[in-house]
């Protein structure tokens, strides 16, 4: 099969993908409605955190959220992607996929550059929503065009796993079961406060988590700007969780194709 | 209608004990014992699936667990800003987890009974000699005995993570409080679902709930929290129904702290259960 055919399928994979992500409100709440509810009311609820001692100089405490709002959200794409997959599975669509003449790999591919673009889509989505209720962007225009870079990179690298999840276990409550696991990751992370500032053992867990770097990445454009060893740290993180859900994907379709 | 006397043979018998009773035409009032046996088995019916599909029950149990011991580990140092009203932030956002694990119980028992209209059920039922309001007491009042299952998980791991006690007083007000919470959210929950007939409508019952217990001082006392969140909590009512659970593990139980949250609540539930029982009746007409 040629690049080009390849890429038509990927293509055509992708755009079904994100039809199906805009449908169903069971697919985009997670990804757009919760994270901005979350942001709402961190914002609000914990704005005073800006005078405690040892956090970092900001001009508001929408500016520190918006980085955990955008990785959460990432995550949870990968979760919609993850359960839209396996509903794929439990409706036998994949069996069809699976027996057509393309190749393995472009089906889950299709699905990835779908998340990719969804990832995309958060990053403005957020950075909008921000600069519309009182966010400085310190870093400027490169800040807004490299956050919107990570935040695609950040929703594939987690779509791997959210694929791996589905081709694994081929049922729809199985991987939307995960949800909460999505918020045992951020919170042992600084997604969502200074690490320095987290209670033990979250403090710990947080410094070697890649989530942690992911989500400074992301910050560090927003609140200050354009660090070179921060980014290469986030880009680091988010290669982590790419490779890590590539291989289980991998041993998962594997294992799905023996089984069949 | 002695059959109802037995919960048990209620969920499959109703339709089949009632009409064998009754003559042709004529549409008997159904007993009130009979009424209480109806209520009862519904209720029991939604804890069987808790049995029968643990699997399912899992999420909503360990969901606003995971988000008190999380919250707690990332904003645990709240405490230190002046004004805060309690020297651990466990005991301060444990009130926000039982209310938001009886909500979302609430909420999940909307998305079964959609889920019920979807596949049909819910038709039988209707047809069936119970009076609505019958059908959605039972489907309602289940959401306050399953929302029993995620408080009594955030209240063990909450003590044994250093929550402050409320005393037996304290701790039975909140517990029925939440419980009461939850039938509320049932019923929002279930007008919902019979007003657009389908799981996705989940969304509506879901972030309201979110909207509800979180947009009030559920992180930070009324006094620090900031820009437009301090107007929405200081008129939201769901502050004062937080403030009542609340009370006991940040202080004493009074009177004053706790009239204000029944009133709330019971002003919430006379508007829910009236626009529930509004759906009910146009379901099918």
């Amino acid at each position: 099969m040629s690049v080009a055919t390849r890429a038509r399928v990927v293509g055509a994979l992708g755009r079904r993908s994100l039809r199906q992500a805009f449908r169903r409100p069971m697919f985009f709440a997670p990804v757009f409605v919760f994270p901005s509810l979350f942001l709402a009311v961190n914002t609000g609820g914990a704005g005073a955190a800006v005078d405690l001692p040892g956090f970092p100089a900001v001009h508001g405490f929408l500016d520190f959220q918006l980085a955990g709002a955008i990785v959460q959200s990432a995550m949870l794409s990968a979760v919609s992607a993850g359960t839209s997959l396996a509903l794929d599975i439990e409706t036998g669509f994949m069996d069809r996929l699976m027996a057509a003449p393309i190749s393995r790999l472009s089906v889950v591919l299709g699905r990835l550059s779908a998340n990719v673009v969804l990832g995309f889509m958060v990053g403005v989505w957020f950075l909008g929503l921000g600069l519309i209720f009182g966010a400085h962007i310190e870093g400027g225009v490169a800040a807004v065009a490299l956050v919107i870079l990570l935040s695609g990179l950040t929703a594939g690298a987690f779509g791997w796993i959210g694929a791996a999840l589905a081709l694994r276990a081929g049922r729809v409550s199985v991987v939307q079961g995960m949800f909460p696991l999505v918020f045992v990751i951020l919170f042992l992370s600084s997604a969502y406060f200074p690490q320095a500032l987290l209670e033990q053992p979250a403090k710990a867990v947080a410094n070697v988590n890649p989530m942690s770097y992911i989500a400074d990445g992301l910050r560090e454009p927003v609140i200050a700007n354009i660090t070179g060893a921060v980014t290469l740290e986030c880009l680091a993180g988010i290669a982590i969780v790419a490779l890590v859900g590539m291989l289980w994907s991998a041993s998962a379709m594997r294992r799905r194709l023996r089984a069949a | 209608m002695e059959c109802f006397g037995d919960a048990q043979k209620a969920e499959g018998g109703i339709v089949e004990a009632h009409a064998s009773t009754r003559p042709m035409g004529v549409a008997a009032p159904m007993p009130a014992r009979a009424q209480l046996a109806t209520i009862w088995a519904l209720m029991r019916r939604a804890v069987n699936e808790v049995v029968r599909v643990p699997g399912a029950a899992i999420p909503g149990v360990l969901a606003p667990t995971i988000f008190m011991i999380g919250l707690t580990a990332v904003f645990g140092n709240l405490t230190d800003l002046r004004g805060f009203t309690t020297d651990t932030f466990i005991s301060f956002i444990m009130p926000v987890s039982l209310l938001q694990g009886a909500g979302f119980t609430g909420a999940a028992t909307g998305v079964n009974l959609a889920r019920d209209i979807e596949l049909g059920w819910f038709d039988r039922l209707l047809v069936s000699p119970p009076p609505r309001y019958v059908l959605l007491a039972g489907t309602v009042l289940s959401a306050s005995m399953r929302s029993l299952m995620p408080m009594a998980m955030i209240l063990v791991v909450g003590f044994a993570l250093g929550a402050h006690f409320p005393g037996v007083f304290g701790l039975a007000l909140a517990i029925v409080i939440a419980a009461s919470f939850a039938a509320v959210v049932a019923c929002y929950a279930s007008g919902i679902a019979l007003k657009f007939r389908s799981q996705s409508a989940g969304i509506l019952m879901q972030s309201a709930t979110f909207i509800a217990v979180l947009f009030t001082p559920a992180y930070a006392p009324q006094a620090l929290l900031t820009g437009w969140l301090y107007w929405v909590a200081k008129y939201n009512p769901m502050t004062q129904v937080l403030e009542a659970v609340r009370q006991g593990f940040v202080g004493d139980v009074t009177w004053h702290n706790t009239w204000p949250g029944l009133l709330c609540l019971a002003g919430l539930a006379v508007l829910m259960a009236m626009f529930a029982l509004r759906q009910m009746q146009r379901t099918g007409s």
